[in-house]
This record gives C-alpha cells, sequence and structure tokens, in this order.
C-alpha cells in the first residue's frame, strides 16, 4: 500500500543530501568560531586572574591589568544605552503606532534604515562636530556616549518597530473596540507583548557600542589614563576614559614589546564583556517569552 | 408600536476606502431595542459600515466617509469623547480574537480601561458577562489561564463577553457563529433575545436562517446598495418586494 515509487526514493535521496549540505555548512561556520575561542583563551590563560582585572596598566601598559579600559567601556556602554533606549523605543513607538503614512514618515522611515548602515567612522566625525565641538562638551565620557548614542539609535529603532509590528493588528482593533486610547492600548497589550523582542534588539546593541573604536577614540577615550583602582565610581561624566576597544588597538598595534598574553588577555575581557551582554540578552528573552501569551 | 426616536440613524452615507466606494449613499434607521439584521453577499460592506458607526474606520489610512450618522441624535463625527462612543456600541468580530490576557482579564480590560478599579466591581462584571456570553461554566474554574488557550469557539464567546463587559447599548454582531458549533449558537442566540430588553442589537450575518429567526427588521445590502429593508417576516417571504432579495434569500445567487 504504502510503498516507495523510484520518485519517492529520489525525493527522500534529496531530502537526506539537503540535510547533510545544510550540516556541513552549519559546521563549517561554528567551528571556526570555535577555534578563535579557544586560541584566545589559550593564548591568554596566563594572565587571566582577578587582579588582571581590577589593576591599571602600568610600566607603559607592557604589563599590570585593564581595570580603567574596563571601566570605561562599562561607562561608556551603560550611558549610551541609558540615551538611546527610551528616544529609540519611544521613537518606534510614534513610528509604528501613531504615525499616519505621509512623505515626512516615509522620508524618517527611510533614513532611520540607511542610518543604520552608516560606518562607525561617520558617526565618529559627526560626534566629533556636533558633541564635542559645536556643543562644547569637550572630549569627555558623555560626548562619546552620545555618540554611541547615535550609532546605535537607528538599529534600537528599527528593531523595536519590528518587535512592535510583530503583534497582531487584531489586538489593538480589539481594544479599540471596547473604547481603550491608543496609549491604553499599546501599554496593556502591545508593549508586554513586544518586550523580549524589543529588549533583545537593544541588547544585542551593546555588543556594537562596546567594540567600536573608531567613534570614542575621536570623541572622548584616551590612550592612557590612571584611574583609583577598585572604584566603581572613579570616572566623572566630563572626564575622558580609557575603553577596551581602542586599549587593544594601542597595546596590538602602537607600543612596542607587548607580552603576547596580555592582548590576548585583552581580547578576552573584551569579548567577555560582550558575551555576558548576550548571554543577559538571551536569558530576558527566555524570561519574558515565558510570558508571550499567543 | 408608540413613536420611537431612532437608536442609530444613518443619511444618505458615502464610503470609501481611497478611490474605492463601498457604500454608495445609503440612508436607514435603526429603532431601539429591536435586533436588525443585515445580510448580503461578501464585500457589500457590511464590516466597513459597523466600523463607521464606532469610528474605528478611522484607524485605517485612507478611509472616508461622507453623509451622517447618528448614535441617539448625536452626529458621531462629531462626538468629543470617542472612547465614551466606543463603550456605548460592543462589537464582536468575524474571527475571535482572545486579547492575550487571562479570562478574566479579558473581560476586565474593558472596565478597568474605563476607569473601574474596585475589585468587587470587576469580580461582578466578569462573571455577569460570561455568563450572557454561555461560557461561565466552561470557565469559571480557570479564569486565570490564558484567554488565547480557548478554543475557537470559546474564544469567540469570550469576545461576546468582552463587547458585553462596557455595558454598551448597542451590540453589534458580525457573522460572530461562524467559529461557533450550531448548539453553541444557539445558546447565544436564545441569549440575544434576552439582551434585546436592555439594548439595540445589529445583527450582520451570513445565515440567512439566523436572521430569519433572530432579527425583527431585515436589510439586505448589496454591492454597497440597500436593495430592501423590511419586516422579516416580509424579507424572508415568498413575496419581498425585491426579486434579488428573494434570490439571494433562497441562494439563487450570491
Ligand atoms: N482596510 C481596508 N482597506 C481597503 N479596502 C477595504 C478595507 N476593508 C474593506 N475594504 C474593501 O471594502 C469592501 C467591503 O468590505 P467589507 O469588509 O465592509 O465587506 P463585508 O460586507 O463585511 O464582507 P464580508 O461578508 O466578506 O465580511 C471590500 O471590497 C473590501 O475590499
Ligand atoms: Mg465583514
Amino acid at each position: 500500500m504504502f510503498e516507495a515509487t523510484d520518485q519517492t526514493r529520489r525525493k527522500q535521496r534529496q531530502e537526506s543530501a539537503i540535510k547533510y549540505l545544510l550540516t556541513t555548512m552549519t559546521v563549517i561556520i561554528v567551528l571556526p568560531l570555535l577555534l578563535i575561542i579557544f586560541y584566545l583563551f589559550y593564548k591568554a590563560a596566563p594572565i587571566l586572574s582577578l587582579e588582571f582585572l581590577l589593576e591599571n596598566p602600568i610600566h607603559g601598559m607592557r604589563s599590570g591589568g585593564i581595570w580603567a579600559p574596563l571601566l570605561g567601556t562599562i561607562y561608556l556602554v551603560l550611558i549610551s544605552l541609558l540615551i538611546a533606549t527610551p528616544v529609540g523605543i519611544f521613537a518606534a513607538i510614534y513610528l509604528n503606532e501613531y504615525s499616519r503614512e505621509s512623505w515626512m514618515t516615509r522620508v524618517i522611515n527611510l533614513a532611520v534604515v540607511n542610518l543604520a548602515g552608516v560606518p562607525s567612522i561617520v558617526h565618529a566625525l559627526f560626534g566629533l562636530g556636533a558633541f564635542v565641538l559645536f556643543a562644547g562638551i569637550g572630549r569627555s565620557i558623555l560626548a562619546a556616549s552620545l555618540t554611541l548614542a547615535i550609532m546605535t539609535l537607528p538599529v534600537i529603532i528599527a528593531s523595536t518597530k519590528e518587535a512592535l509590528a510583530a503583534v497582531p493588528h487584531s489586538f489593538r482593533e480589539a481594544c479599540w473596540n471596547v473604547g481603550a486610547t491608543r496609549w491604553q492600548t499599546i501599554r496593556n497589550v502591545v508593549l508586554p507583548n513586544s518586550i523580549s523582542g524589543i529588549l533583545t534588539g537593544v541588547i544585542l546593541q551593546v555588543s556594537r557600542a562596546a567594540g567600536e573604536t573608531a567613534p570614542v577614540m575621536f570623541t572622548g577615550a584616551v590612550f592612557f589614563k590612571a584611574i583609583q583602582t577598585g572604584d566603581p565610581f572613579a570616572y566623572g561624566l566630563l572626564d575622558q576614559c580609557m575603553a577596551l576597544s581602542m586599549h587593544l588597538f594601542t597595546i596590538s598595534t602602537q607600543v612596542p614589546d607587548v607580552p603576547d598574553a596580555l592582548t590576548y588577555g585583552t581580547a578576552v575581557v573584551l569579548l567577555g564583556v560582550v558575551l555576558l551582554f548576550n548571554a543577559l540578552a538571551i536569558l530576558l528573552r527566555i524570561k519574558l517569552r515565558g510570558k508571550k501569551k499567543w | 408600536m408608540v413613536e420611537q426616536t431612532p437608536k442609530i440613524g444613518v443619511r444618505e452615507l458615502r464610503l470609501s476606502y481611497g478611490q474605492h466606494e463601498v457604500l454608495h449613499g445609503i440612508s436607514f434607521e435603526i429603532l431601539r431595542n429591536e435586533i436588525f439584521g443585515i445580510i448580503g453577499p461578501a464585500q457589500s460592506g457590511k464590516t466597513s459600515l459597523l466600523r463607521a458607526i464606532n469610528r474605528t474606520l478611522e484607524f485605517t489610512a485612507g478611509a472616508r466617509y461622507s453623509g451622517s450618522i447618528t448614535v441617539d441624535g448625536e452626529e458621531v463625527g462629531k462626538v468629543r469623547n470617542v472612547y465614551e462612543l466606543r463603550r456605548k456600541i460592543g462589537m464582536v468580530a468575524p474571527l475571535p480574537v482572545g486579547l492575550p490576557l487571562t479570562i478574566y482579564d479579558n473581560v476586565a480590560f474593558a472596565p478597568r480601561m474605563g476607569g473601574i478599579r474596585q475589585k468587587g466591581s470587576i469580580d461582578d462584571i466578569v462573571e455577569r458577562c460570561l455568563r450572557q456570553a454561555a461560557l461561565w461554566d466552561e470557565v469559571k474554574d480557570r479564569l486565570h489561564t490564558l484567554g488565547t488557550r480557548l478554543s475557537g469557539g470559546q474564544q469567540q464567546r469570550l469576545t461576546i463577553a468582552r463587547a458585553l463587559s462596557h455595558q454598551p447599548e448597542i451590540l453589534c454582531l458580525d457573522e460572530f457563529s461562524i467559529a461557533i458549533d450550531p448548539v453553541t449558537t444557539m445558546r447565544i442566540e436564545e441569549v440575544l433575545k434576552e439582551l434585546r430588553q436592555q439594548m439595540t442589537i445589529i445583527l450582520v450575518t451570513n445565515l440567512v436562517q439566523q436572521a430569519r429567526r433572530l432579527a425583527d427588521r431585515t436589510m439586505f445590502l448589496f454591492e454597497g446598495d440597500i436593495i430592501e429593508l423590511d419586516r422579516s417576516e416580509v424579507i424572508f417571504s415568498n413575496s419581498p418586494a425585491q426579486q434579488k432579495t428573494y434570490d439571494y434569500v433562497n441562494g439563487i445567487f450570491g
């Protein structure tokens, strides 16, 4: 009754061939990644310790730890997100939920999409011109954070809009039908059901903000600055700071005779910061998706 | 019958989406506490009409209407508090939309948005509406599970409960029985007969028999024009005024 004809056998062969192909591709992608991480850890192993994290670089950055750049990066990332997240989310809510189709909104949407693709060096120059010079903030953590915020904003807007648009329109109509205002609808139904997607989009921008060198180099990061060790409030908003990404660039290209382990150790910490935030994103997503309700 | 002010008055209503005109200047009145049936093939503009009445049409970009729609003598286009207007009208869409909330919260949503805070009164509203929608017995032990986990028919009754939760004076049912089995449909029809004591009911239906059973008067809408509007006995008799009505009711076309 259910006997395989030639045609079905051919289909089955095709099916398993494709499966092998896809598996191979995945391995090809994942393997180098694992190798890189393994290699980094292997090279950095001699130096990785708590002291490495908690001490300033010393001896012309040829030894010591990475406390100053680590704290600087955390400052830059957190402050830029503190600025970009509310602005981005509210802008996306406006664009997706309130704005009417008009040439204005079309231009704005187009701008958002295109700004997301602007190279970071351009944002860096903009930040230098707008915040450091024109606004007169000077090279500082604030100016650098603002620059990073401008850089991440379009992507946050785009990903938030996507998350909002994924909530079925019929939910909104059901709310409007019973006399709920737009904001009540957004607050009670749309946001609770898109928040996991929104936050994922936001947190993934952390990796970008943490990894970029050019925008902070132009606007507030310095080659070297020793700060009080162990004090998480060692930087002020208008201070200049060190940053991991730039520190890595410095010790691997600008300073001669830096021990390998130090360079690789810095890379591992940078990777660790990014992965930590991404892990946070995944956890948050899992936690919030448990609440997804349709 | 004593003289009545119409609950809803529609004058020369033209409705269009962009260039596409859907209603071509229709006029009719819906009386207080009647069940008003609207029948007509797909695309004839029934849903659009309901959305114009509760002003949710304005959420659709490019949708416009001219002419006049009054509810209790008040022009809906000029209503200041549109949310109050929408609360006056309970709306049940063809496909059930359980909000992604618990069963309880689904029904409590409208009263809460309307500003009712006391837990006791919300409890009462939830129970009353679920009973009216013939759903209470099935869900009373799991009010705090997700509404979206109910079966299609149960979800539809949940939307009916939600439409009743803001104590509307007008209840619009847009092909509400698409997703419900015949037995439950019958139970809801019984409920509707009771509800008409308290409210005006607009019943849009593709089931000609349902309009015949329930509606006091029935309007036959066809491609944006009223073909015939009369007491249901006439519409569903062997001799309605229009041949087209007879043909549609008897399934000869449409
Ligand atoms: N949001 C919209 N945008 C553009 N055109 C629309 C929209 N909604 C409805 N229409 C058009 O309006 C016409 C009438 O649609 P409507 O939904 O009012 O008909 P209906 O009588 O309710 O049909 P059905 O019995 O299938 O529900 C259709 O031609 C439809 O294409
Ligand atoms: Mg319809």
